[in-house]
């Protein structure tokens, strides 16, 4: 399996074979990250912008130290920083960027699509590092990539995605990721935070978490993200943490080997108790190593091959 | 196209077994050698090796594998990109005596990929290079120390290394090139 794709905005549109490839391209490059010398020479002279319109720590370290160890030469742009602040436009700093010869933008914004129209924009390759509500592809690939290391397969495994799901662009890219290699997945959350009809993606709509976790073999608990909610969805944190926070009540009516996943930042107390966060079952931090690995392969099959244009 | 047998099953084991037997009278024995094989033929045929020099030596040489494709000089000029093999590099190399094992010696480039790959892991005392058919057509400095068959080709032509663990039967063709 190859591809000859110039961009990745999401996983909706990825076919089987391409996140196989990509998951596999991935266990590789986590030998890299591992050696004393974390540096190969495969994407020498090769240019990454990182444009974060929206503030992430992980998501963007993260795609800098994968280019990075590719020998790569990243370059990060925050919107604070930017020239957005003056009112320059998408579309003018694509221009401007990509006159200076890039060969990926790294693109994160809060309005859905962004990625997508800027990969209209430019001849570069544009990688989707969330987009509003839409897609996360590299964080549903470093999910996929865990589950699949701990458990050796995906084909068969019950996820439940816990949390708000109407404004998760992770639920999203994840419903897409396990449902295409053959997981069920079961989503739960507050009825306001439950989009309707998100049952025609392929998942199941459980009627609260108890009823979402049973069975799981996975349970991914969603971040609540207080700053994309304008209005109350919900009364007050402490009544979400009763009824939606995994804590080690809840858990002791989860499967005894269940595996915990959390995309991060943690709210703790929140979205999941910190005694869970940090417990046996939980995988939270080997998602953010396989991250790494996630996002080198990434780079390797979209920037490596030369592209006729 | 017409594809000649120029290796069977008796003439690898035979090829394998004298280079086994110039690898320890190089060497004076199996003391810090490490064998690693270039993916995925020649780590099978590293493997191969191993067990043989075990045998006579009774030592226990660590094998390993050694991919290269990361280091490849022509992977911004290739339609799509080659697929990772497997890096393992079972300890330090630091002042070992490696011997790279692959089993087609062509143009040299993936060698020196492969020697390349090696210096990010540490700093052997020496790389000695084993290949099973050497092909000719060098296109950089490179000499295998220790070669199973010279096999003289036209550039057209294609060397195809067949070994039971991959491919179910041990042999080597030489495909002519199609008029």
């Amino acid at each position: 399996m190859k591809t000859k794709r110039k961009d990745l905005l999401g996983i909706e549109n990825l076919t089987v074979d391409e996140i196989e490839l990509l998951l596999s391209t991935a266990e590789s490059f986590k030998e890299v990250s591992a050696r004393e010398i974390k540096k190969v020479p495969t994407l020498r002279g090769k240019t990454v912008i990182n444009l974060f319109y929206e503030p992430s720590t992980r998501t963007r370290t993260s795609f800098e130290i994968a280019a990075k160890r590719m020998s790569a030469d990243a370059v990060n742009i925050s919107i604070a920083s930017s020239s957005a602040v003056k009112g320059e436009t998408l579309k003018d700093t694509a221009r401007n960027l990509e006159a200076m010869k890039p060969d990926a933008i790294v693109i994160r914004h809060s309005s859905a699509g962004t990625p997508e129209m800027l990969s209209r924009y430019v001849g570069c390759s544009v990688i989707n590092a969330g987009d509003g509500a839409h897609e996360h592809p590299s964080q549903a690939l470093l999910d996929l990539l865990t589950v699949k290391e701990r458990l050796g397969r995906i084909e068969g495994v019950r996820l439940a995605i816990v949390g708000d799901i109407a404004h998760s662009r992770v639920a999203r890219s994840n419903i897409y990721g396990f449902t295409k290699l053959g997981a069920s997945v079961t989503v739960a959350g507050p009825p306001t935070m439950m989009p309707p009809g998100i049952e025609r993606l392929g998942c199941r709509a459980a009627a609260n978490m108890t009823d979402a976790i049973k069975d799981a073999d996975v349970i991914m608990m969603l971040r609540i993200q207080l700053e994309r909610q304008d209005e109350a969805f919900f009364p007050s944190a402490r009544e979400y943490s009763r009824l939606y926070g995994l804590d080690a009540d809840k858990l002791r009516t989860a499967k005894k080997d269940v595996i915990i996943l959390h995309p991060g930042p943690v709210n703790r107390g929140v979205e999941i108790s910190p005694d869970v966060a940090d417990g046996p079952y939980s995988l939270i931090l080997d998602q953010v190593t396989n991250g790494v690995a996630v996002r080198m392969a990434i780079f390797y099959l979209l920037l490596g091959a030369s592209r006729e244009t | 196209m017409k594809t000649n047998v120029v290796m069977d099953e008796k003439a690898i084991e035979r090829a394998l077994s004298r280079i086994a037997h110039e690898i320890i009278e190089r060497n004076r024995g199996g003391e810090r050698l490490v064998i690693l094989g270039i993916p995925t033929r020649g780590y099978e045929l590293a493997r191969r090796l191993k067990k043989i020099i075990d045998e006579i030596e009774g030592t226990d040489i660590p094998v390993g594998a050694v991919d290269a494709t990361l280091y490849r000089d022509d992977l911004a000029i290739k339609k799509t990109q080659p697929t990772l093999k497997k890096m393992d590099i079972p300890i330090s190399i630091d002042d070992r005596k490696i011997i790279l094992v692959d089993d087609v010696l062509f143009t040299g480039r993936t060698i020196r990929a492969g020697m390349n790959a090696l210096m990010d892991f540490g700093r052997p005392l020496s790389i000695q290079l084993a290949v099973l058919v050497d092909r000719g057509h060098r296109e950089l400095p490179i000499k295998a120390d220790y070669v199973g068959k010279n096999i003289p080709t036209s550039v057209k032509e294609g060397v195809k290394v067949r070994i039971k663990e991959t491919d179910g039967v041990n042999e080597v063709l030489v495909e002519s090139a199609p008029r």
